[in-house]
C-alpha cells in the first residue's frame, strides 16, 4: 500500500503502458504529464523496457494530433488533459475513434469556462465529448482512478475503441490516499500482447502501405461510418472481461454498473464519479436504519449498455434520482438522466419507476451525505421535483433541494484534522508527509485533501486529513474536526477557523506571543467558542522555534511535530522517530546540513509547546474586525465580504450577476495585512525619483504632488515635504498602503537615495508593520483623498507616470511579481480608456480571480474594462474588441456627418478630425463629447439617440492584448501572428516569464537555452524563439523589448510609443518570476544583469523611424558585457542544470553565450541606418478585401 | 641543469607549481600547463561554507513556493539526480588525475570540524597527492583573542593530519602577531609544509554609490618581498617544514629569490592568468639559465642560502628598517600621471 494522489496513481499506470506521451499543461491534469516527464528523465522504463518519449506540444490540439500520429505509426500513446484542453482535442478524437484506434486519454475532469473560468472539477468537459466515439470510463476514487487506468488500457487494445478515462478534477486527481498500487506484474497480466501486436500490425508503414483519411462522398460515407458498429457492440463485453480479470488479479471487483444498497430498494440514486462515494456512505447509513435505498454507480458511461444497466438496477425500484455533475442549459435534462430515461422507457418492465434529474457539484462544489439525504428525501416525496439542484440555494428558479448542513455521518474512530496554513509556510507539504508516514507506517488508512485560495501571495491553505481503520470513502471536506491547527495567527481575524472544530476538539495555535499572553490576545468570539465547545488549546511560537533552528519562516517541521505529539495516533517517541526517518528520506539529496537543522527543530519543538489553561469566562476586550470597511459599496458588503470570509457557499443564486459581469475596483476592500515589514519613508533623504512607486507590484507605495492647502486636516504622522525642482510651493509625499503591501522589498531595492552619513539607511527602509498599521492606514486614507495629478500636464517619463493614478492595485500576484508593474504602468498611462483582452494565465488569475479584482476606476468612474476569453484565442479576442470599438467610432462619425447641420459644423469637424495623441488632445476630445451630448439632447431624431449610445467611442480607445509567453509564443502564436499581420491598432503586451508560470513552470518556446523547466528538466537545448524579430519582419509592427528593472525610462517610452502607433504594437516585457527560483527581492538586480550581459537586449523598433534614412530598430542597451553564467548562476532554473550535469551546463552556457554575441551582431546590423525607399506610414483603417 | 625539488613528499622536476585558482577548472588548460612545464597543480579551494550555502539556498529556492497554490504544486522540475556539494570538485580531481601525470594538490577551506575532516578525506579518496589547508579567516570577532584563532587552526591541522595519510600543508595569512611561534606550533601539530601567503579578496568601496564592491587584483612582483622575508625567517627556523611561496612570483628571478630564501616550490597564478600557460615555459627556461649563470649546478644548492640561518646580514630581515627604506624609495610615476 502506498499513499499517492489520483494523478500520480493514474500517471504511473499510463506511463508504464505507453510509448509516446504528448502533453500540454492544464490544471488539474498537469502533474500527470510532469510525472511522466520526470520518470522519462530518470530513464524509468515502461512495461516493454523502453523509455517512453514525452513531448510537450504547443497546445492540447497539438498534443492530440501528436498522439494521433504516434498511434498511426503503431505506437502505444497516451495523453492527459482537462476542460478547455479536452475541447481542443475533440477534432482529433473524432478521427482517432473513427479509425478504431486503441488509445486512452486520462482526464481529470474539470468544468468548462462559461460565465467564468474555474479550475475545479465537474463533468462538463467530458460530457462535451459524448459524440466523439470514445468509450468513457469513470473512476470515483484514487484507488479506482489507478485501477481504471489499467482496465482502460487493457480494454482499448482489445476493443479498438479509444477510451476517455476520467475522474473528478481536484477531488480525485489531487486527493492523497492510501491505495493498493499496481506492480509491473499486475500490468503485464492485464495487457494482451496479441492485441499490442495487432496494433503494431495496423501501423501506417511504407513496408505495407495503406491510406487513411480519405475523402468520401454521399454514396459511401454513411455506410462506411456504420461499418464500425460491431466494435462498439463488442466493447462493453471486453470491459466486463477486463474488469473481471482485474478482480481475479487484485481482489478489487468492478462492473460497468455497480449497484450497492438494499436488494429490494425502492429509491435509488444513479450517478458517477467521486460524489458516489458520499452517496455510498449515506446509503449504508440509511440501510442500517432499515430504509430500502440504493446507489447505482455508473463506471462505463459510453458505450452505454442498457441491458447491463437494467440488470444492475433492482426490479423493486419505484423512484430514481439521476445526478449529473454538469449543466446543459436548454436541454431536456442532463446527459446521464436522459440515458436513464430512454433506457427505462425501452425496458420491458411491468412498472416504470419515476425518474427525476438533478445537478450537483459544479466546479467542485461540495457534495456531502447531507445532500444525498436531501435527494432521497425528495424521492420519498409525493410529488418530487422533476428537475432539481442540490448543494446550493437557488432562490431565483427555486430548483435547489434544502439540506441539513449540520448532518454529519463520520464515525468517531476516524481522526479528522484540519490545518490552516499560509501558502509558503510548508503546511501542505508537512501534511502530505504526515499522510505518508501514517499511511505507510501503520495499518491506518489515510486521506488528505488540500484547499487553496486563489491568491499567489499570502495564500491560505486548508488541509483536511483523515486517518481511520477502514478505507476512507468520504469524498468531501471535513465538517467536524477532532483536531484544528492554525499555523498563522492573522487568520484568527480573517477566517472562522473554529467553524469546523468539533466539541472537545484539540486546537493548536501558532502564536507570536508567550503562552501566558495568548488567551488575552484572542478575540472575544474565539474565546467564547473555545469555552462553548470545551476545546483543548495548545500554543507554540513556531516562528521563534524555526528561527532558532535557522529555518527562516519554515514552520512546517515544528507544527508537524506538534500535530504528531497531540494527535494520539502514535506514542510520542514513536511519532518523533517516524518524522525523523521521513525527514532524512526527504532531504537525503539536499545535504546533511539541511537534515541536521530539521532534526534539531523536531527535537526542540515539543519543549516550546504549551497547553493553555482555559479560564472559565470570556475576558478579551478585542472583537473580530469587520471583513470589509463600512464604506464599501453595497455589492461588496453583500457578496464580496461573504466570499472573503470563506462563506461563499452560503450565497444564494440571486446574489450573482446572471452573465459573469462583475464590478471592478474590489481589491481595495480586501485588507490582507500580509507584510511583516513595510516600507517607511524618510522624506529628508528622498530624492523624489518615484522609482519606488514604479517598481511596486501591488501599487502599495504611491506618490503624489499637491498644493499645500490640501494638507489641511492631515493626520499628525502624515509626512510631506516640498516638491523638488518645481519652483512653486507644492508638497510631495511617498505613502505606503500598509495593509496592502506584501513586504516584497522591491521599493527598498530600487531606492537610490542613501543617507550619506549612514548609507545603510535609505529614503525607504523596511520596518515592522504591526506598530505602524493604524497610523499608516489613516495616512493612506488621507493620501487617497489628496488631489490626483492633472493628466494634461503630467510628463510621460518614469517620474511623471508615477504621479498618475494606478488603476490596477493590490492584486493577488506573488510578492515581488515581475509582471504587475507593467500592467500598473499601462493603467497609469492609458487605463481610463483601455480595453484589456487577457489570455488565461497568471495575469488572468491575479487580474480576474474572485473574490476581489485589482482593476479599478478613477474619480470619473473610468478605468480599464477587462475580459478573459480563453488561453489560445486572446489575440483574436482583443482584435475583435478593436474591430468592435472602431466600428462604433466609424458609426458615430457617420452619424455626426448626418447631424452636422443640427450640431454645428465646427463641433462635428473637430470631433471627426481630432488627432487624439496625448492627454491634452484626449481631454479636449472628451470635452467635445460632453458638448456633443449637451447638444444631442435637444435633437429629437433617432440618429441622435443612436449617437448618444456610442458617442464615447469618439474618444480614442487603447486596446491591450495581455498574456504570458505560454500564450504568445505557444498556444496563441498563430492568432497573435495573424493579428500582427492585420495592421490594426492593437497593443500586445507579453509578460514574458519564459515558462508557463501559472500551471507550474513548464517550458514554453520562450524558455531560454540552458534553463531547466518542467518538460526540460535537464536544461533546454534549443534557444528561445525570437518573437520580437519575427514581428519586426512585418515592417509595420511597433516592437519593443523592455525590462523595467534595468531601464525604466525605456519601458515608459515603449508603452507611450506603442499606444501612439496606430498599427499593431508588441511589447515583450521581461518578467522575473518565482519559477526562476530565487528570492524576488533580487528581481531588479537580476533584470539589470540580464540586460548588461546581453541576455535580454533592450530595443524599440518603430516603423515611424524607418524611411527617414534611419532604421526602425534602435538598440537601447549596450553591447553585452560580462559573462552570462554570472547571471544564470543566481537562478535555480539554471543552477539545477549544473547540479544535475555540470558538463552539460557548461556546454549549454557556452552555446548561450555565443548566441548572445550572434544576436547582438544581428541586431546591431539591423539597427544601422539604411535607405528604406518609401517610408512606412501608419496604416489607414482597412477596408475589407473582397472575398473569393 | 637539475631544477628538481621535493615538496610534501613529492619529487618534482622543478619548483613551478600552479597555485590555487580557476586554472584547474578546465582540463584542456591543465594539460597545457603540464605541457608548459608545471610541476604540480593546486586545486582551487573547496569552500565548505559555499557548499553549505549552496545546499541551503537550493533547498530554500526549491521549497519556497511548493504546495501553495491550487494550479501548481511546484514551479521547478524535481530532477531525480542532482549533485549538491563537493561532488563536482572531487570529480575534477579525478579528471585531472586521469588527464595529466603531474601531482594534484587539493585545497580545502572548512568552517566546521566535521567539514574539515569529511572533505579532507573525500579529497584524499578522490586521488589528491597532498592537501593544502586554506585557513582563510578574518578575525573580526572582538571577543576572540589571538590565542583562540591560532588554537583553532592548530586543532584543524592535528585533526586533519590524523584523518588522512597524504601530506598536508597550511596556507597562512601574513596577519599573525607571532608567526614564528605559530609556525613552530604548526610544525609540532604535524603540518608537512606551509604556503606563504594567502592573498585575500580585498573589497573596495564605491564612493559615489556608497557600496562595498568585492574586488580581486592579480598580484604583482612587489608582493614577493613580504614572502621573502618570512621564507627567510621560517626556513631558517623550521627546516622540517617544506615551504611554498605564493604571491608575487612572476618571473625567473622571483623564483630564484624565493628558493634562496628557503622555498621548496613557488606557486604561480596571476602571471599565468595574465600571460597564459606558455609563460611557465619561459620562466622555467629562464630559471635554468639564471641558476646556471649564478654558478649553481642544481637548484637545490641554492635553497635557503639567503635564509635567516645563512645570509650574511640578518638584520634586514629581522628589523623594520622602515625609515631608511621609505626614504630610499622613489615613485617612478612621481612626475607622470596620477593613478
Amino acid at each position: 500500500m502506498r499513499t499517492v494522489d489520483g494523478n500520480q496513481g493514474v500517471a504511473s499506470v499510463a506511463y508504464r503502458l505507453s510509448e509516446v506521451i504528448a502533453i500540454y499543461p492544464i490544471t488539474p491534469s498537469s502533474s500527470m504529464g510532469e510525472h511522466a516527464d520526470e520518470w522519462a528523465a530518470a530513464a524509468t522504463p515502461n512495461l516493454w523496457g523502453t523509455i517512453p518519449q514525452v513531448a510537450e506540444m504547443q497546445s492540447e490540439g497539438g498534443a492530440a494530433a501528436a498522439v494521433h500520429g504516434a498511434l498511426q505509426a503503431g505506437a502505444l500513446a497516451t495523453t492527459f488533459t482537462a476542460s478547455q484542453g479536452l475541447l481542443l482535442m475533440i477534432p482529433n478524437m473524432f478521427k482517432i475513434a473513427g479509425e478504431l484506434t486503441p488509445f486512452v486519454m486520462h482526464v481529470s475532469a474539470r468544468t468548462l469556462a462559461t460565465h467564468a473560468l474555474s479550475i475545479f472539477g465537474d463533468h462538463s468537459d467530458v460530457m462535451a465529448c459524448r459524440s466523439t466515439g470514445f468509450a468513457m470510463l469513470c473512476a470515483g476514487s484514487v484507488q479506482e482512478a489507478q485501477d481504471f487506468a489499467c482496465i482502460a488500457h487493457a480494454a482499448t487494445l482489445r476493443a479498438r475503441v479509444p477510451f476517455i478515462h476520467f475522474f473528478d478534477g481536484f477531488r480525485t486527481s489531487h486527493e492523497v490516499a492510501k491505495i493498493a498500487t499496481l506492480g509491473d506484474d499486475d500490468l503485464r497480466a492485464m495487457i494482451d500482447e496479441h492485441a499490442v501486436h495487432a496494433h503494431r500490425e495496423h501501423a501506417l508503414t511504407p513496408d505495407r502501405p495503406v491510406l487513411r483519411g480519405s475523402a468520401q462522398n454521399p454514396d459511401t460515407f454513411f455506410q462506411a461510418r456504420e461499418a464500425a458498429n460491431s466494435f462498439y457492440a463488442a466493447c462493453p463485453e471486453i470491459v466486463r472481461e477486463e474488469m473481471a480479470r482485474f478482480g481475479e488479479l487484485t481482489g478489487r471487483r468492478y462492473r460497468p454498473f455497480d449497484y450497492t444498497g438494499h436488494p429490494d430498494a425502492e429509491r435509488v440514486i444513479i450517478m458517477m464519479g467521486s460524489g458516489a462515494k458520499a452517496a455510498h456512505e449515506l446509503v449504508d447509513h440509511l440501510i442500517a436504519r432499515g430504509e430500502r435505498v440504493g446507489l447505482l454507480e455508473v463506471r462505463l458511461f459510453r458505450p452505454f449498455v442498457a441491458a447491463d444497466f437494467l440488470a444492475a438496477l433492482p426490479a423493486t425500484v419505484r423512484a430514481i434520482a439521476v445526478l449529473d455533475r454538469t449543466k446543459e442549459p436548454g436541454a431536456h435534462g442532463e446527459p446521464l438522466f436522459l440515458d436513464v430515461v430512454a433506457t427505462l422507457y425501452e425496458a420491458d418492465r411491468a412498472t416504470r419507476p419515476r425518474v427525476i434529474g438533478g445537478r450537483y457539484g459544479l466546479a467542485s462544489k461540495e457534495f456531502t451525505p447531507a445532500m444525498v439525504a436531501a435527494v432521497f428525501a425528495e424521492l420519498a416525496a409525493e410529488r418530487p421535483r422533476p428537475r432539481f439542484t442540490v448543494g446550493i440555494t437557488d432562490d431565483v428558479t427555486h430548483l435547489s433541494l434544502p439540506f441539513d448542513p449540520e448532518f454529519d455521518l463520520e464515525p468517531p474512530d476516524v481522526v479528522r484534522a484540519v490545518f490552516y496554513g499560509l501558502g509558503a509556510d510548508g503546511t501542505v507539504g508537512a501534511n502530505k508527509s504526515s499522510i505518508k508516514i501514517i499511511g505507510e507506517q501503520t495499518r491506518q488508512y489515510a486521506q488528505g485533501y488540500f484547499v487553496y485560495d486563489s491568491k499567489k501571495s499570502g495564500a491560505v491553505t486548508v488541509s483536511h486529513l483523515r486517518f481511520g481503520p477502514r478505507p476512507i470513502r468520504s469524498s468531501y471536506l471535513i465538517r467536524q474536526a477532532s483536531f484544528v491547527a492554525v499555523h498563522e495567527w492573522g487568520f484568527l481575524d480573517r477566517y472562522d477557523v473554529l467553524a469546523l472544530a468539533a466539541p472537545g476538539a484539540t486546537l493548536l495555535l501558532n502564536a507570536p506571543y508567550p503562552a501566558a499572553e495568548v488567551w488575552a490576545n484572542l478575540p472575544r468570539e474565539l474565546q467564547q467558542t473555545i469555552l462553548d465547545r470545551k476545546l483543548r488549546v495548545f500554543v507554540i511560537d513556531a516562528l521563534d522555534v524555526a528561527r532558532r533552528g535557522g529555518m527562516n519562516g519554515r514552520i512546517n517541521m515544528v507544527m508537524q511535530t506538534c500535530f504528531f505529539a497531540l494527535s494520539g495516533l502514535f506514542p510520542r517517541d514513536e511519532a518523533i522517530a517516524h518524522i525523523k526517518h521521513e525527514l532524512e528520506k526527504t532531504y537525503r539529496k539536499k545535504g546533511p546540513e539541511i537534515i541536521a537543522r530539521n532534526l534539531a527543530v523536531v527535537d526542540d519543538a515539543l519543549a516550546y509547546l504549551h497547553e493553555l489553561t482555559i479560564p472559565d469566562r470570556v475576558s478579551s476586550s478585542r472583537m473580530l474586525p469587520p471583513i470589509v470597511a463600512a464604506a464599501a459599496p453595497d455589492f461588496v458588503q453583500r457578496v464580496t465580504a461573504v466570499m472573503l470570509a470563506g462563506k461563499g457557499d452560503s450565497l444564494p443564486v440571486s446574489a450573482f450577476p446572471v452573465d459573469g459581469t462583475w464590478p471592478t475596483g474590489t481589491a481595495r476592500w480586501e485588507k490582507r495585512n500580509l507584510a511583516y515589514q513595510i516600507p517607511s519613508w524618510d522624506e529628508r533623504v528622498c530624492i523624489q525619483c518615484n522609482k519606488c512607486a514604479m517598481v511596486c507590484p501591488h501599487a502599495a507605495i504611491r506618490v503624489k504632488a499637491y498644493p499645500p492647502a490640501a494638507l489641511s486636516g492631515a493626520p499628525l504622522t502624515f509626512k510631506s515635504i516640498g516638491l523638488k525642482a518645481h519652483g512653486g510651493d507644492d508638497r510631495y509625499t511617498v505613502q505606503v498602503a500598509p495593509e496592502d503591501c506584501t513586504g516584497c522589498g522591491a521599493c527598498v531595492e530600487v531606492c537610490p537615495a542613501k543617507d550619506r552619513t549612514n548609507p545603510r539607511h535609505k529614503a525607504i527602509d523596511m520596518v515592522p508593520q504591526a506598530p505602524l498599521r493604524e497610523a499608516e492606514r489613516t495616512n493612506f486614507e488621507f493620501f487617497l483623498g489628496l488631489p490626483e495629478a492633472d493628466r494634461t500636464i503630467a510628463s510621460i517619463d518614469v517620474k511623471g507616470a508615477q504621479f498618475l493614478e494606478p488603476l490596477f492595485e493590490y492584486s493577488g500576484a506573488c510578492a515581488g511579481c515581475g509582471e504587475t508593474p507593467y500592467l500598473k504602468l499601462m493603467t497609469q498611462l492609458f487605463g481610463d480608456r483601455a480595453l484589456i483582452a487577457n489570455a488565461t494565465g497568471c495575469s488572468s488569475i491575479y487580474g480576474g480571480n474572485l473574490p476581489t479584482t485589482p482593476y479599478t476606476t478613477n474619480r470619473d468612474g473610468r478605468g480599464p474594462a477587462w475580459a478573459n476569453s480563453l488561453f489560445e484565442d486572446n489575440a483574436e479576442f482583443g482584435f475583435g474588441m478593436r474591430l468592435g470599438v472602431d466600428q462604433h467610432a466609424r458609426h458615430a462619425r457617420d452619424l455626426l456627418g448626418g447631424l452636422a447641420g443640427q450640431l454645428g459644423d465646427e463641433l462635428v469637424t473637430a470631433l471627426v478630425d481630432a488627432e487624439q495623441h496625448g492627454e491634452v488632445a484626449i481631454a479636449a476630445q472628451r470635452a467635445r463629447v460632453v458638448e456633443l451630448r449637451r447638444r444631442l439632447v435637444t435633437i429629437g431624431d433617432l440618429s441622435a439617440r443612436r449617437l448618444e449610445a456610442i458617442a464615447d467611442y469618439l474618444v480614442r480607445k487603447s486596446v491591450w492584448l495581455v498574456g504570458g509567453d505560454g500564450w504568445a509564443y505557444d498556444i496563441g502564436y498563430g492568432g497573435l501572428d495573424h493579428v500582427l499581420a492585420q495592421g490594426r491598432d492593437v497593443n500586445i503586451l507579453v509578460l514574458d516569464t519564459e515558462v508557463y508560470s501559472n500551471t507550474g513552470g513548464q517550458q514554453s518556446k520562450s524558455t531560454p537555452l540552458g534553463a531547466a523547466a518542467k518538460f526540460a528538466s535537464a536544461g533546454k537545448s534549443v534557444p528561445k524563439k525570437d518573437l520580437g524579430l519575427l514581428a519586426m519582419i512585418y515592417g509595420n509592427v511597433y516592437v519593443a523589448q523592455v525590462a523595467y528593472g534595468a531601464k525604466d525610462a525605456q519601458t515608459v517610452k515603449a508603452f507611450a510609443e506603442a499606444d501612439a502607433w496606430p498599427g499593431p504594437s508588441l511589447i515583450i516585457a521581461y518578467s522575473h518570476c518565482i519559477a526562476h527560483g530565487y528570492d524576488l527581492n533580487r528581481g531588479l538586480a537580476q533584470q539589470k544583469l540580464a540586460v548588461e550581459t546581453g541576455y535580454w537586449p533592450l530595443y524599440r523598433s518603430d516603423p515611424r523611424r524607418a524611411g527617414a534614412g534611419e532604421s526602425a530598430l534602435q538598440l537601447d542597451s549596450n553591447a553585452p558585457k560580462g559573462r552570462l553564467v554570472d547571471f544564470a548562476r543566481n537562478e535555480t532554473r539554471f543552477r539545477l542544470v549544473e547540479q544535475q550535469n555540470p558538463a552539460r551546463f557548461k556546454e549549454l552556457m557556452a552555446r548561450a553565450q555565443r548566441g548572445i554575441g550572434e544576436r547582438y551582431a544581428l541586431y546591431k546590423h539591423l539597427a544601422e541606418p539604411f535607405d528604406h525607399g518609401t517610408p512606412v506610414t501608419p496604416p489607414p483603417e482597412p477596408t475589407p478585401d473582397p472575398k473569393p | 641543469m637539475d631544477l628538481s625539488t621535493t615538496y610534501l613528499g613529492l619529487h618534482l622536476p622543478n619548483p613551478l607549481v600552479v597555485g590555487a585558482s580557476p586554472l584547474c577548472d578546465d582540463i584542456d588548460a591543465v594539460r597545457r600547463l603540464e605541457d608548459a612545464g608545471a610541476a604540480a597543480i593546486v586545486m582551487h579551494s573547496l569552500f565548505e561554507e559555499q557548499v553549505k550555502r549552496e545546499r541551503e539556498r537550493s533547498a530554500a529556492d526549491l521549497e519556497a513556493h511548493v504546495d501553495a497554490f491550487a494550479e501548481a504544486s511546484s514551479f521547478l522540475p524535481r530532477p531525480s539526480e542532482f549533485h549538491l556539494g563537493p561532488d563536482e570538485y572531487l570529480e575534477q580531481i579525478r579528471r585531472i588525475r586521469a588527464a595529466v601525470s603531474m601531482p594534484v594538490i587539493g585545497s580545502l577551506n572548512g568552517i566546521t570540524p566535521t567539514g574539515w575532516l569529511d572533505y579532507a578525506r573525500m579529497i584524499e579518496q578522490a586521488g589528491a597527492h597532498a592537501l593544502e589547508l586554506n585557513t582563510y579567516y578574518i578575525a573580526s570577532d572582538p571577543t576572540e583573542d589571538a590565542v583562540a584563532v591560532e588554537r583553532r587552526t592548530l586543532e584543524i591541522v592535528r585533526a586533519v593530519k590524523a584523518a588522512v595519510a597524504i601530506p598536508i600543508t597550511v596556507k597562512l595569512s601574513p596577519f599573525f602577531s607571532a608567526l614564528s611561534h605559530f609556525a613552530a606550533e604548526l610544525d609540532a601539530a604535524g603540518a608537512d609544509g606551509l604556503v606563504l601567503f594567502n592573498r585575500f579578496y580585498q573589497p573596495d568601496i564605491d564612493v559615489v554609490e556608497l557600496e562595498v564592491r568585492p574586488d580581486h587584483h592579480l598580484s604583482d612582483p612587489t608582493e614577493l618581498l613580504l614572502r621573502l622575508r618570512w621564507l627567510a625567517i621560517l626556513s631558517g627556523q623550521r627546516p622540517a617544514l617544506q615551504l611554498a611561496a605564493s604571491g608575487g612570483i612572476h618571473g625567473a628571478l622571483d623564483v630564484v629569490k624565493a628558493v634562496m630564501t628557503g622555498a621548496h616550490t613557488v606557486q604561480m597564478v596571476s602571471a599565468l592568468l595574465r600571460h597564459g600557460p606558455a609563460h611557465l615555459t619561459k620562466v622555467r627556461d629562464e630559471l635554468q639559465r639564471t641558476v646556471e649563470q649564478l654558478g649553481y649546478t642544481a637548484l637545490a644548492e641554492m635553497r635557503g642560502c639567503m635564509n635567516l640561518a645563512r645570509c650574511p646580514d640578518t638584520s634586514a630581515f629581522e628589523r623594520g628598517n622602515y625609515l631608511r627604506v621609505l626614504h630610499s624609495w622613489r615613485d617612478p610615476r612621481a612626475n607622470g600621471t596620477t593613478h
